[in-house]
């Protein structure tokens, strides 16, 4: 798919992202594919900081710093503004991590969904809140280590499905996207642009200084995410048509594991155990898409 | 026009008046009704807003929070739980200096349940940033609606427009309601001295490293200080359309007084009554009414109080292991003076405890005839309950 973006970047140099910050990534497709007539809510998270602080700002639009759980109320408000002074055509879009969107921002973005507000959210994913320094979400993975989920209390539980939260809501657009597929996060971002109401995107970033990956593997190991199907791309429409949007051959998923120091206290039953949580969750997807298993 | 007017509707005809442009509310007793009016306004057209339905009071702020920060002008209503649900973000409003308005409903928190009027839930948030209005009646209440959207957006702060539950939240009575035409001489339109702008991109509400974040601090606490003038400017115009002027505190009779009774809120409607008999009475007595709580009115104050020899302050609130919150504050504003009254602290009417001419009575006999407070707080009226039988 041949990539349709303006030479123009609404991100500068001089942000204090990581290396190989998987959530910078992010913001610099979305914003080449959202343009200029974009206003940002941005409730705390790794972005409040990586947009740098008072006076200086690495984003070229308009952007207002929130409460951690104001992320859906917040873009309620400024659309609201927006639509009294007659301005139809500047999009609002809501930037928060997976803690502001899985965990304390859930009520916000819930009550602004099912009002249909008119903006579009997106959830950088990196699985925890690396922030304050990795402590586990409601995103992080069965099985990661994180600092509140440290050594043999590693976590137990399956990442919360949040798009399927969003599509139980009716949402007219939710996707989920990767930084590894950028044609196809870019072409997400510009059709929710066009469409009105409530649209969610749910981006896989991933973050080698919370992961213990190395940097220059971040872009590689979110493709894995994707090609492994731990991380399926996809689209639901108006929470009932879905798409799958790139078929895996289904690689295993213990070379995506090797990778990350957050699971390298994974026994190889464990590794099964999560080969298997994965294929069911990929199989359940497939018929979601009317595509029947084999 | 007169209209005969609850307290929370004439809340609403001011938000309509004032061509208020997003209204973001959560329902709570005792401040629906004014929710249900401004709801009514909106589907009749005869106000233009979008009234943004929220989930939670929390919601209800934020969502202001972006509207103001869009330049738009704001309101929401609140009380008691809903308020403390709301305490993070009454201090982003300030801090971001959004002149956003509210009504705050004065309502007990839980536990025990209890919708009834108690000031602890607005006085819980005074070092939010907020200024804090408080109101005796239905006219006073419209008024200082209108003159929050004025103030607010002069020194770029948020209102807070507070009345009794049920004592003024649901009391009738005649209420002048001005035209439009003369409110949006008195009212223009919002001008924000900054807003979120495609035209000219900033970031608003960022990080801010301990090299800006006290300077920030201090811009805010000079804008609380330019208030007192910017109030006194307001009033001058406000009456010269309107007819009316309240003050940050109104004094009765404080000339010659040498015990005054310091009010807020309804209980001051009582206290006018109560003043009367005494005065008829031979007693030299005056009454205080403190409206304007933040920023605190500490030379108005000094100015009617200096000369009394006791002071009686009768808190509806209290702040625990320590005193009620008026007492506290008047008693902090007069004790820098060489020379200064007796403060007696009472506690009286919280959970919406009627305070009658006959507990005034016991507040000014106990004031008269003691010369200094048995305790830092005196409570007026308590009785003996008998959880186990459930009598009371």
């Amino acid at each position: 798919m041949p990539m349709d973006l303006s030479d123009r970047d609404y991100m500068s140099s001089g942000h204090v992202g990581c290396p190989g910050c998987g959530a910078a990534i992010a913001m610099k497709f979305v914003l080449k594919a959202l343009g200029e007539k974009t206003i940002m809510v941005l409730p705390a998270c790794c972005w409040s900081i990586i947009a740098g602080p008072y006076p200086q700002s690495a984003l070229r639009i308009p952007l207002i710093h929130s409460a951690f759980e104001t992320g859906g109320a917040v873009a309620s408000g400024v659309r609201a503004a927006l639509d009294m002074k007659g301005d139809t055509e500047t999009t609002v879009l809501t930037w928060a991590g997976d803690g502001g969107t899985f965990d304390i921002g859930f009520q916000a973005l819930s009550g602004a969904v099912e009002r249909n507000e008119d903006f579009i959210y997106c959830c950088y994913d990196n699985e925890a809140y690396m922030n304050t320094g990795v402590q586990r979400s409601s995103s992080t993975p069965y099985g990661a280590w994180t600092t509140t989920t440290p050594g043999a209390d590693w976590k137990k539980m399956r990442k919360k499905n949040i798009v399927e939260a969003l599509v139980a809501h009716r949402i007219p657009y939710a996707a989920t996207a990767s930084i590894a597929f950028p044609e196809d996060l870019v072409y997400k971002v510009k059709k929710a642009k066009w469409i009105k109401g409530s649209r969610f995107l749910h981006i896989f970033s991933s973050c080698p200084t919370g992961w213990g990956l190395a940097s220059e593997l971040s872009v590689k190991i979110a493709r894995m995410a994707v090609q492994t199907n731990i991380f399926p791309i996809y689209e639901v429409e108006d929470g009932l048509r879905y798409t799958i949007n790139f078929m895996s051959k289904g690689y295993l998923v213990k070379e995506y594991f090797k990778l990350q120091g957050r699971f390298k206290h994974l026994t190889e039953k464990d590794l099964d155990q999560i080969q298997e949580i994965v294929n069911d969750d990929w199989d359940l997807l497939l018929r979601k898409a009317g595509l029947f298993p084999a | 026009m007169k209209k005969v007017l609850e307290g929370s509707q004439a809340v609403a005809e001011a938000v309509r008046l004032g061509r208020v442009e997003v209204i973001s509310a959560y329902p709570i007793t005792p401040q629906t009704h004014i929710v249900e009016r401004l709801s009514d306004f909106c589907a009749d057209g005869s106000l233009k807003a979008r009234f943004l339905r929220v989930e939670s009071e929390h919601s209800a702020l934020a969502a202001l929070i972006g509207a103001a920060s869009t330049g738009a002008r704001t309101f929401t209503a609140t009380s008691s739980q809903g308020l403390a649900l709301m305490h993070e973000l009454l201090h982003w409003a300030s801090g971001a200096r959004l002149p956003i308005v509210m009504a705050e409903v004065n309502r007990a928190l839980a536990p025990g349940w209890n919708i009834w009027t108690d000031q602890t839930d607005s006085l819980a948030q005074r070092d939010t940033g907020w200024m804090q209005l408080y109101c005796e009646t239905g006219q006073e209440v419209l008024d200082t609606t209108l003159q929050a959207y004025w103030l607010a957006e002069s020194v770029n702060l948020p209102v807070m427009v507070i009345l009794d539950a049920f004592f003024l939240s649901h009391t009738y009575e005649p209420v002048d309601v001005p035209d439009q035409e003369a409110v949006d001489r008195f009212l223009p339109p919002f001008k924000p001295r900054f807003q979120l702008d495609i035209q000219n991109p900033c970031a608003l509400g960022q990080m801010a490293p301990p090299a800006v974040y006290m300077e920030m601090r201090h811009s805010l606490q000079q804008a609380m200080e330019e208030t007192p003038q910017r109030l006194a400017e307001m009033e001058t115009i406000f009456e010269k359309s309107f007819g009316r002027r309240y003050g940050p505190v109104e004094a009765v009779a404080c000339e010659d007084a040498e015990i005054i009774l310091v009010t807020s809120g309804t209980v001051t409607s009582t206290g006018r009554q109560f003043l009367q008999d005494l005065r008829r009475q031979g007693e030299k007595a005056g009454l205080l009414k403190v409206k304007m709580f933040r920023p605190f009115p500490y030379e108005s104050i000094r100015r009617y109080l200096k000369s009394a020899k006791k002071v009686a302050v009768i808190d509806r609130n209290f702040s625990f292991g320590a005193s009620g919150i008026f007492a506290q504050e008047i008693q902090a504003a007069l004790c820098s003076l060489p020379v200064h009254p007796i403060v007696f602290g009472y506690i009286a009417g919280l959970g919406g405890r009627d305070v009658t001419l006959s507990t005034l009575e016991e507040i000014y006999r106990k004031t008269r005839d003691q010369d200094l407070p048995s305790q830092e707080s005196l409570w007026v009226g308590l009785h003996e309950v008998d959880h186990a039988n459930g009598s009371f």
